[in-house]
């Protein structure tokens, strides 16, 4: 039994917090007992690889991921099995969003962090944005390299039932996520058609304190590869 | 006044997918991009002006018994839902203006 929680932003994020460190983050997570987190800053997988290596040091799985916002201005998360093929993807995403400078005082910091927290880069345009990348290129794109998975789905917006109105065949969808605060049973109550996918809950943290307790787990090896797997459905 | 799909044509609507729906009446304008919120709340036989291009949109064109698709800006339609809209007969129609400005021409078209 893994303990999870797969949908961490960082301070690359700029609605989450600048105390979201990799160190913060990855200490965190190991107080609270958890096996396995993922980290998935908007668009961007600047942050994978210092909180990826960290998690090495100190025992924690570390998946490599991105939410990616879509055309449809759906949120997506995409779990890679290696930094190098997310890394990859969110170069190919940043060719695909429109730059538009990053009102930080409004929106947040946007900080590139190493693996002690110092802060080695700052990106200048906004990561809160829709790529011009469609749902459909998503998921056709991680097939092999990873997997998709809808975020939030109970969420009035930003969320493929929001704002497609449910959710189309999609080949290759085997789960999705709804929110921390959403009980499970009561969701496939509302949405008996659901019950054909796998359903993670975990925290989207903004914040140190939003990281999910041990309370959610996942039924796999303790290894990243059989992480991702399980997420496809193998 | 009720018109038809087919008169858009005329208005610089550019038909790009569904054309044996096009005989279709028009009743009213409806403008929304969250599919969830169209499928409760628009009406049958209306207009529906909107920037997603997904597949879906068919599919909730269909349960809300729209009358055509229009898709502004000339934001290129999905090829999935291009092949839907064929095999279904909902007429989608490309706009070079604002939703607005579709809005505008519909409304003196119905005047």
């Amino acid at each position: 039994m893994l303990y999870y929680d797969l949908h961490i932003h960082t301070a690359l994020s700029p609605c989450a917090s600048d105390d979201m460190t990799p160190n913060n983050i990855v200490n965190m997570a190991s107080i609270k007992g958890l096996d396995v987190i993922a980290i998935t800053d908007h668009n961007s997988a600047k942050n994978v690889k210092a909180v990826y290596n960290l998690g090495l040091k100190k025992g924690l799985i570390v998946v490599p991921g991105i939410e990616v916002q879509t055309r449809e201005e759906v949120h997506i998360l995409c779990y890679f099995y290696s930094v190098d093929e997310c890394v990859k993807f969110s170069e190919i995403i940043n060719k695909n969003l429109i730059k538009i400078k990053n009102q930080k005082t409004i929106f947040g910091n946007q900080f590139v962090m190493d693996e002690e927290d110092n802060v080695i880069e700052e990106i200048d345009y906004s990561l809160l944005i829709s790529s011009n990348l469609s749902i459909n290129e998503i998921f056709e794109y991680m097939e092999g390299k990873g997997v998709a998975v809808t975020a939030h789905v109970d969420r009035p917006a930003y969320s493929i039932v929001s704002n497609l109105g449910f959710i189309p065949n999609i080949k290759n969808l085997t789960t999705i996520e709804i929110s921390k605060g959403i009980v499970t049973e009561n969701f496939l109550h509302s949405y008996p058609e659901y019950r054909k996918y796998k359903i993670i809950r975990s925290s989207d943290a903004h914040y140190l304190g939003d990281i999910s307790e041990r309370e959610e787990f996942l039924l796999c090896k303790s290894e990243l590869k059989s992480v991702v797997d399980w997420l496809c459905g193998y | 006044m009720r018109i038809k799909v087919v008169e858009l044509v005329e208005k610089g609507f550019r038909l790009v997918a569904g054309d044996n729906g096009i005989d279709k009446e028009i009743e009213g304008v409806y403008i929304c991009d969250l599919l969830s919120w169209v499928m409760a709340h628009a009406k049958a036989k209306s207009a529906w002006i909107t920037i997603q291009t997904h597949v879906n949109i068919v599919a909730v064109a269909l349960l809300a018994e729209i009358s055509c698709i229009i898709i502004p800006e000339n934001a290129k339609l999905d090829e999935e839902a291009k092949r839907k809209a064929d095999e279904e007969g909902i007429p989608i129609l490309s706009f070079s203006g604002t939703s607005y400005e579709a809005a505008i021409t519909l409304y003196e078209m119905m005047k």
